[in-house]
């Protein structure tokens, strides 16, 4: 380092520190504008049969529906690609429609989540039907939901 | 017995971690050398003991020693040898053993090859390097014993999990364990720095080949899983942005942030306190995936553990290990002693900013991932933060990134003239602007990100390749001259080349596939087809297929463009026996620059099958851009310098560092 710069040091280093600080407030500064802006538009709160009843969605408003699949309710539409099926937590049953290929731990009188929107018919459509592949195939939130209206039976599991 | 040796060997090594914790750590306090050489043999020693308890597991996987609870319950004799094998690791206790093994892997190799360290920082980063190990020992050994026998066993054991009976999971815990629990090695080197009160640029110089082979292994270790799921969840995606794969990739961000701020360590002393800080946060964001996809907080493939007393432990683990270290930081940081001046238009300014962005990108990502455990922790809500979240925040932040990093490597140290650099980078700004022109030209009214993606990728990969060319003299040396300097460049700045060249094609691939897709999905017979972009997918026939633990349906398809045949596909639905569980098993086809994709889905009656097919263009660019980061990490691994150039340490300050008030 040459003399002039050392004689500087002081000024400099806190300079250079002050650049840095800056930096780093502006980045921090971006990313929460970043996350707020993200969090407004792109949260997904998971509501069970019951939930879903009592509260106001928004029209379109995407939102993950969970619980059991009803047992004999699964149809295939003559299309042969959509399929409905009713979600059940023992309390309430939503009607599901969806159109794609279903996981392949999906069955019916086991634990489902599925993402999508409320349609004014008061059917699910479906935009994803998740396959979380637990062993037991009892996704956590459909396991908490069932506790909730007390219908957990510890063997369901 | 095999397994009781296992236990043994387990206890052993418990015992050997406790006396390599305290011992060299109080001969280095003490300055008493026979203390402190304890450090090295006691850190192989416990090497050899984890590794014969590995073995033992191993064996008693592959000999199906179903007298072995662990064994019974995850793997089955039916399975093909080399799933009898990766059961040792498909599992919450086994894989507790891999992770200790790797631990204990790292400090054995310090102990072998750190012979030029000096002897204090020897015996204190393996010390502290044997601190985490005696907390995971004691957390297997207490709650997770791989070794329990059951009596009477049963016939035949309940098989691994399907899903991770395939290749890429065969191979992806190892990887990604070697590179996340690798980093500890960093963390155990940033400990010993504080406690010493010194960092210099040989420390950089040591601790860099740890960071970077952590690194390697961690990289490749991603790109397995990531291409695991793309070929065999059947969904066609290769990120979903799941907090278990989130998990592995924050520890990444800060693990690359730590490997360019090091070199600002080694080169300019500088930016001291900063980079033990990244070492420290790198293994405690390993630590926190661990706890993450171990407790069972998630639901997921990973989540084996789902036992309350276990995620209670492995938390108090993490607590004392971030916690302490953190509070060792805040007390001894400010005591170490800042170096080099720059100006902001520097390399070190580059690489600062660098940092900032990978930083705040893992910022992002942390709160993505834990924000909706803390919100059903407090208030008993549930909800999802899915891709949209972190499309909206990580990838503006890569933007900037991708665009510096174009210049970065140009500038000079200290100080340097943006001007210029903007000069000799026209070239690149014009391969960005006609890239741009041919993609939005291509992709007209689908979307202006899949432009503005591949134009910053060609910014990437055109300024890396200037840089490079320049190194080597093309267009002022004769072809000669250029061929020697080439051979001639340290290994460091051709993995440099290729580590960023590597990104620019991933960046690439990952906007094709996120952009350009085309999926169709379609209920059809033997006979039918599905045409999607200019391909025609047929189904031929459906054939009953049996595997050595499964049975299969196996769809034939064909597929055509413009009547030429160009790819055979036989995706299958398989029924693993054991488990009565279904899998889907694509089957892709690659020409290196798109993918065709097909997933026969489920029967429909009267000989109809479900059937989705896509199009994707770029994704092998996914992982030849990966592939090619790893290899640059590997050139750079080869360098000389990290190898024979850091033997002493200086003793005194040269004048260039001058005494300086603290950073």
């Amino acid at each position: 380092m040459s003399a002039t710069s050392t004689g500087r040091t002081p000024a400099t280093r806190k300079k250079k520190r002050l650049y840095a600080v800056l930096a780093g407030l502006t980045m921090l500064g971006v990313a929460a504008a970043l996350v707020l802006t993200a969090f407004e538009d792109n949260i997904v709160f998971f509501y069970s049969p019951t939930d879903i009843t009592q509260k106001d969605l928004r029209p379109g408003q995407t939102v993950r529906l969970g619980g059991l699949v009803e047992a004999d309710s699964v149809k295939k539409a003559d299309d042969g690609v959509t399929t409905e099926f009713v979600i059940t937590d023992t309390n309430k049953t939503i009607s599901v429609r969806y159109a794609g290929l279903l996981p392949d731990l999906f069955r019916e009188g086991q634990g489902v989540v599925t993402q999508g929107t409320l349609g004014s018919d008061g059917i699910f459509l479906a935009s994803e039907v998740l396959a979380k592949h637990d062993e037991n195939y009892m996704p956590k939130e459909v396991a908490d939901a069932l506790k909730k209206s007390g219908n957990w039976k510890e063997t369901e599991k | 017995m095999i397994a009781e040796i296992g236990h043994f060997a387990l206890m052993l090594a418990l015992v050997v971690a406790l006396v390599q914790s305290i011992l060299p750590m109080a001969g280095a306090a003490r300055g008493n050398h026979s203390w402190m050489a304890t450090a090295a043999p006691s850190a192989i020693v416990q090497f050899l003991c984890t590794a014969v308890a590995f073995g033992c597991l191993l064996y008693s996987f592959s000999v199906s020693d179903f007298t072995v609870i662990n064994v019974a319950q995850n793997s089955n004799s039916l399975q093909p040898m080399i799933y009898k094998v990766s059961s040792t690791w498909g599992n919450h206790e086994g894989s507790m053993v891999l992770w200790v093994l790797i631990l204990a892997l790292f400090g054995g190799m310090v102990a072998m090859f750190g012979g030029n360290l000096p002897p204090t920082l020897k015996a204190r980063t393996l010390s502290v390097q044997s601190m985490v190990a005696f907390g995971f020992l004691l957390f297997i050994l207490a709650t997770s014993n791989p070794f329990e026998r059951l009596n009477p066993p049963p016939i035949d054991g309940r098989d691994l999990n399907p899903l991770l009976q395939d290749i890429g999971l065969a191979l992806h815990p190892p990887m990604l364990y070697v590179g996340y629990v690798g980093f500890s090695i960093s963390f155990s080197f940033a400990i010993a720095a504080l406690i010493e009160g010194k960092v210099d640029a040989a420390w950089a110089r040591w601790v860099r080949p740890w960071t970077l082979l952590a690194w390697i292994f961690l990289t490749a270790g991603i790109l397995l899983g990531s291409w695991w799921a793309y070929y065999e969840l059947g969904w066609g995606g290769w990120w979903y942005w799941d907090p278990v794969e989130n998990a592995s990739f924050m520890p990444w961000l800060v693990g690359t942030a730590l490997l360019h701020s090091a070199i600002v360590v080694e080169k300019r002393d500088a930016l001291k306190t900063w980079t033990i800080l990244l070492a420290i946060l790198t293994f405690s964001l390993s630590l926190i995936g661990t706890f993450l996809v171990r407790s069972g907080v998630l639901t997921s493939v990973h989540a084996f553990a789902t036992d309350p007393e276990r995620g209670v432990f492995i938390l108090a683990l993490l607590v004392i290990a971030i916690g302490g270290s953190l509070a060792l930081y805040a007390w001894r940081a400010p005591a170490l002693k800042g170096g080099g001046l720059f100006a902001p238009i520097s390399r070190e300014g580059s690489l600062i900013l660098n940092n900032l962005l990978l930083t705040t990108a893992c910022a992002t990502v942390f709160i993505g991932t834990l924000y909706p455990l803390l919100l059903d922790a407090m208030t008993g809500d549930k909800i999802s933060v899915g891709p949209p979240f972190f499309n909206a925040t990580f990838v503006p932040l890569m933007i900037p990134l991708i665009i510096a990093l174009g210049f970065g490597p140009m500038l000079s140290w200290k100080r340097s003239d943006l001007k210029g650099v903007v000069q000799r980078l026209q070239f690149a700004l014009v391969v960005a602007a006609v890239v741009t022109a041919i993609a939005a030209y291509i992709t007209w009214g689908r979307s202006i990100f899949g432009a503005i993606g591949l134009g910053l990728s060609g910014w990437l990969a055109a300024s890396v390749l200037i840089e490079f060319g320049s190194r080597i003299g093309i267009g002022r040396a004769s072809a000669g001259d250029v061929l020697r300097r080439a051979v001639g460049l340290p290994r460091a700045a051709w993995g440099m080349m290729l580590a960023h060249l590597g990104f620019a094609v991933l960046a690439a691939g990952a906007t094709g596939a996120s952009v350009w897709q085309d999926e169709a999905i379609q209920s059809i017979k033997p006979g039918d087809s599905i045409t999607i972009a200019n391909y025609e997918f047929t189904l031929r026939n459906v054939d009953n297929v049996r595997g050595p633990n499964y049975v299969a349906q196996r769809g034939v398809f064909t597929v055509k463009e413009d009547g030429t045949l160009v790819a055979t596909l036989a995706p299958e639905r398989r029924r693993y026996l054991v488990q009565g569980t279904d899998t889907t098993e694509s089957a892709i086809y690659s020409n290196g620059i798109a993918d065709l994709y097909a997933v026969l889905g489920e029967p429909q009656g009267q000989g109809r099958w479900i059937a989705k097919v896509y199009f994707k263009p770029l994704v092998p660019w996914i992982w030849l851009g990966g592939t090619i980061m790893v290899l640059g990490g590997i050139v750079s691994l080869t360098d000389r310098r990290l190898r024979v150039g850091a033997p002493t340490r200086k003793q005194a300050p040269t004048p260039a560092s001058a005494p300086a008030p603290a950073e």
